[in-house]
């Protein structure tokens, strides 16, 4: 029983630390923005790795997303006759929801998985030890540009998340389930509001961004130099990006629901 | 230089995508419009009662909305609902003796308020007050009203 609490303790204790560490290195990278911004060439690069490599499996999943959802709500919406509301439901969950949500979680795994075994083989193979010794500060040269690539391009991935969301519900709601079009779409533009709801889900992907290049890049620059702790490190990225994104996102909505 | 080049348009590309998509949801998706009231005219009306009317509710004449509820304050001193409405400068001759009562869509829908024009010649003019008002319809005051007036009834008898 004693075993129990001690293992307990150690294990807060080191969650504890993890956390603390992160933060210090928010705060490495927020000091190292500017001398980043200076070289916009390399930002440029990061936004194409993290954000037009993951175009792909955004476009489609939010297309698949969209679909879905309109046909459940066009079946559970037939008992009431109202399934003109589609739009208005899809559209919602879309952009209120699921667009900043899962664009994380699939971020997480394109995305954060390629920085965060990036960074550590270069820790691995001694790549960042190589900078320093040249003088170079490894954070500023590779964490600040993915850092910041992966922040620009979360926002803008979860919008085309949800517009491709919206196309997918548009073509099955209007175009094979026959729901009359201009009551999907005046529906739609009457429920959904530009600030409660597109610009609530804006600033969630933007903070989920910051959570998940953050978490990534931590990850793989303290990954032990191996073989298995890139594996490691990879793993408790997406373990953690899904854990704080999904903890983020209630906290958030509390909050913006709550000032509304 | 090829591939950074490629790079580059990709990025390119991905941001107006992005951009794009952002212009879409706005536009398409949402009430963008209700808030481009730059070109109109404010009034405001007192309620008793304003039901469940929330802000950019709209204001329709015949049915054609015309302009949005854009603020619904309580009046410490009258007790009384101030809201205040933002009509579209196109309709500038509305009558000022028109009155404004707050009704119902549908069953479920939600509430807005409707004008129904009045007689004077003479025009509302920015921040004018409208006089005649009529407040929402409450349920329980309305079956309240019914049973009592269905007791009186039977005493009567």
């Amino acid at each position: 029983m004693k075993r129990v609490a001690i293992d307990v303790w150690y294990a807060i204790q080191d969650w504890l630390e993890t956390f603390g560490a992160s933060q210090i290195f928010f705060v490495r990278l927020l000091a190292g923005v500017p001398s980043a911004l200076a070289r916009p060439g390399l930002i440029i690069k990061q936004v194409h790795a993290s954000g037009v490599l993951s175009l792909g499996i955004i476009g489609i999943s939010g297309f698949f997303v969209g679909l879905v959802l309109s046909l459940q709500a066009y079946n559970s919406l037939a008992k009431f006759g109202a399934t003109e509301s589609i739009g208005v439901v899809a559209s919602l969950a879309l952009v209120r929801e699921l667009g900043p949500v899962v664009t994380a979680l699939l971020f997480a795994g394109r995305a954060g998985t390629a920085l965060a075994s990036e960074i550590g083989l270069m820790r691995a193979t001694d790549q960042l030890s190589g900078m320093e010794m040249m003088a170079i500060d490894p954070v500023r040269r590779v964490a600040v540009p993915r850092f910041l690539g992966a922040i620009i391009a979360m926002p803008l991935l979860a919008a085309i998340f949800s517009a491709f969301g919206i196309f997918g519900a548009w073509l099955e709601g209007v175009v094979i389930l026959g729901v009359d079009e201009g009551a999907f779409w005046s529906q739609m533009q009457a429920n959904v509001d530009v600030y409660d709801d597109v610009l609530a889900g804006v600033l969630k992907s933007f903070v989920f961004g910051i959570a998940a290049s953050l978490l990534a890049v931590f990850e793989g620059y303290n990954s032990i130099p191996t073989a298995e702790g890139v594996s490691r490190a990879t793993t408790r990225t997406v373990v953690l990006t899904a854990l704080s994104v999904l903890v983020l996102n209630f906290m958030l909505t509390a909050i913006l629901i709550g000032k509304v | 230089m090829q591939q950074t080049r490629a790079v580059e348009f990709g990025t390119g590309l991905f941001v107006i995508l992005g951009v794009l998509a952002l212009f879409f949801l706005t536009t398409r998706v949402t009430n963008f419009d209700s808030y481009s009231g730059e070109e109109g005219y404010t009034l405001t009306g007192r309620f008793d009662n304003v039901g469940s009317l929330k802000l950019r509710s709209p204001v329709a004449m015949s049915g054609v909305t015309i302009g949005r509820v854009t603020s619904i304050d309580f009046d410490n001193e009258m007790l009384e609902a101030v809201v205040t409405m933002r009509i579209d400068s196109r309709y500038n001759v509305i009558p000022d003796d028109s009155d404004a009562s707050i009704l119902t869509q549908g069953i479920l829908g939600g509430q807005y308020i409707g004008l129904e024009p009045g007689g004077s010649p003479e025009y509302f003019a920015d921040s004018d007050e409208i006089q005649f008002t009529q407040s929402a319809l409450v349920l329980e005051q309305l079956i309240s009203k019914y049973l009592f007036s269905q007791g009186d009834k039977k005493d009567g008898e």
